[in-house]
């Protein structure tokens, strides 16, 4: 507000002294400022509107088929996404299961109980640097750990070890998010319920996360669409590239079989040279941005509702 | 919280502990949230081993010389030059910022200088849907139209797969970073500079160009690094767009095939279930690994440095 005020009486000023001469060279320099700006949203919407042409022919013909429908690499006019969509909501959860939680739970302890100790730096240091890792190393991190070293547990290449890779990898994420949403919230809020008597968790639980849910939420849906993104690890902890084979298997079985995810298709299709697969990659693509963008335009929402000026 | 039991009747200072079983309660729920927050390092310690390893028997059992020598990047016959996926690192990564640089830049200046509230609230989220994108959806973009209407348009003598496609996508992916760390930096210069130069009757362009860029180079220098440590870390638009899946020679011409240390791991990662070749041909996946781990390593830590000094100055 002081910005602007400042703002309108400098221009105002300077107006004067110019003698109200337009600057023109100013007007170009602001000109190909906004043109950067304008150029990204004429990158994305080209790439969208490729990828609706390519697709939307697919997804009129055959859409309920081609979401039910099993991955080939052979045959374009039978293939479809969904054993894909399956393996990529079963990635979902174990995300969901496993990093959401102890996410939530390291932001707990590094905003409302780590003293300024040498270690407790060192853990936030270290966080942050685990989110600047390239995810393929991750991917190297699963191989080794999940699918050879805890092989037994996991199945070996299956969705829990595709799931736990890609766990690890946005639990930096959801931790440097939660921890902003934590930190958001004023300590009065804090001092207050101390000063009634009640202990350290008792005000985490019944003021302090409340308050911060929809910072938390934003955060981990965030990341939740970034998992499903992902690609990279997956290929190297083993997400099926080429056909899966489905027997009747129960639930939780499914977890530790083979499995394949929307991006790794993707990935997959797109290598292939014939022009069929073209039309089906972008049908994918057009599944994964629907996931993907309706996660993020949830998260964005969900902030700009609930966002909290203290 | 309800009952309030004395465990013995006060006989000198007042115990305020409160309650032994809820504070054997607080001290058990501490302790979990200190265990996950100790997960992190574990993590770390994980990735470390298992890079260290593998890397370690391939250090060992390769012809150190053989790193450096001219036979290309081929390691399911066991030519491991180095330099090759390297080299194609670095062009990709050079491609890629001379796309972000100057729309990440420009588009942070203008949103933290000339967008109005109103502007800004409509044009942010471009940025923000851009940098949910997948980059497995950029990697196609990239084969199927930034290779064929824009390099092979002005280069007629580009191949389909090229290093300039996948960099200009990875250029794409990584604007929206640049616009954000650039922008936060450019709003941490306090608004005493501003308003000095304008008391001065400086003209908006001049006060952005010789008084807050200056002020915020730290800023814009760490995202900049930051930047370029994600494109050497991107990894799915080089495996879909630059070509090079077999193994590449060394290549500098961004309008050629090539292969980036990512893209190289991919090859080896999904070549088959046990990768064929050589001995050395799985474990050279991880040697590469733990090389692209410490470069992205030693560039987030520079990047970070860069952005403490931006919060110390102001």
């Amino acid at each position: 507000m002081a910005r602007s005020e400042a703002l309108t009486t400098s221009g105002a000023v300077a107006k004067n002294l110019r003698g109200q001469r337009i600057d023109v060279r100013g007007l170009l320099f602001e000109g190909a400022l906004l043109l950067a700006l304008l150029t990204s949203l004429l990158i994305l919407l080209v790439l969208l509107y490729e990828v609706v042409a390519g697709g939307v022919s697919v997804l009129g013909e055959r859409g309920g088929e081609f979401l039910q429908g099993r991955l080939s690499v052979v045959s374009a006019a039978t293939a479809g996404v969904g054993q894909a969509i399956l393996g990529s909501l079963m990635v979902s959860l174990i995300v969901i299961v496993f990093a959401f939680p102890l996410g939530i739970a390291a932001a707990v302890y590094l905003e409302e109980y780590a003293a300024d100790t040498r270690f407790n730096r060192f853990i936030t240091i270290n966080i942050r640097n685990l989110a600047g890792v390239p995810s393929i190393v991750y991917g190297l991190l699963g191989l080794t750990i999940f699918v050879q070293l805890l092989g037994y547990f996991t199945g070996g290449k299956s969705v829990l070890a595709g799931g736990l890779t890609l766990a690890v990898l946005v639990l930096p994420i959801v931790i440097i998010t939660s921890s902003e949403a934590l930190r958001a919230v004023p300590d009065a809020i804090r001092e207050a319920g101390i000063g009634v008597g009640a202990t350290r968790w008792e005000v985490i639980r019944s003021h302090v996360l409340p308050s911060a849910a929809p910072g938390v939420l934003t955060g981990t849906i965030l990341s939740l669409s970034r998992a499903l993104g992902e690609t990279a690890p997956l290929l190297i902890v083993g997400a099926t590239t080429g056909f899966l084979a489905v027997g009747n298997v129960g639930f939780f079985d499914q977890f530790y079989g083979p499995y394949t995810t929307l991006p790794t298709v993707i990935f997959r299709w797109s290598s292939l040279p014939s022009g069929d697969f073209r039309s089906l990659t972008s049908a994918a693509i057009i599944v994964l941005l629907t996931l993907v963008l309706a996660a993020n335009a949830i998260a964005i929402i969900l902030r700009n509702r609930y966002e909290k000026k203290w | 919280m309800s009952e309030i039991t004395v465990s013995s009747p006060p006989t000198g200072a007042v115990d305020l502990r409160g309650d032994p079983k809820r504070r054997r309660r607080e001290s058990i729920i501490a302790g979990v949230f200190r265990a996950s927050a100790i997960v992190s390092i574990i993590i770390s310690a994980a990735i470390v081993f298992s890079l260290f390893g593998k890397a370690l028997d391939f250090a060992l059992n390769v012809d150190v010389a053989a790193l450096w020598a001219d036979q290309g990047w081929f390691p399911r016959r066991g030519f491991f030059d180095l330099r090759s996926i390297v080299a194609g690192t670095f062009v990709v990564t050079g491609v890629a910022m001379l796309v972000a640089a100057p729309l990440g830049l420009g588009a942070a200046i203008y949103l933290a200088e000339f967008a109005k509230p109103r502007v800004r609230r409509t044009l942010k989220p471009i940025l923000e849907i851009l940098a949910g994108i997948p980059s497995v959806v950029l990697g196609f973009f990239a084969l199927t139209w930034i290779s064929p209407e824009i390099v092979q348009r002005f280069f007629s003598h580009a191949t389909a797969f090229n290093m300039a496609a996948a960099g200009l996508a990875v250029g794409v992916l990584i604007t929206p970073l640049v616009a954000a760390v650039t922008e936060d930096s450019l709003r941490a210069v306090p608004h005493a500079l501003r308003e000095a130069a304008y008391g001065l009757a400086a003209r908006k362009r001049s006060v952005v160009a010789r008084v807050i860029l200056p002020a915020a180079t730290s800023g814009i220098v760490a995202s900049f690094i930051l930047a370029i440590s994600r494109a050497i870390g991107e990894t799915m638009i080089v495996a879909i767009a630059a070509g090079g899946t077999g193994g590449s020679d060394l290549a500098l011409d961004p309008t050629q095939p090539g292969q980036t240390m990512t893209a190289a791991m991919t090859a080896l990662a999904i070549g088959s279930d046990q990768v064929k070749g050589e001995a050395n041909t799985f474990p050279s996946l991880f040697f590469v690994g733990l090389l692209l781990f410490f470069m992205t390593m030693i560039l987030n830590v520079v990047s970070e440095r860069f952005v403490r000094r931006v919060r110390e100055k102001y």
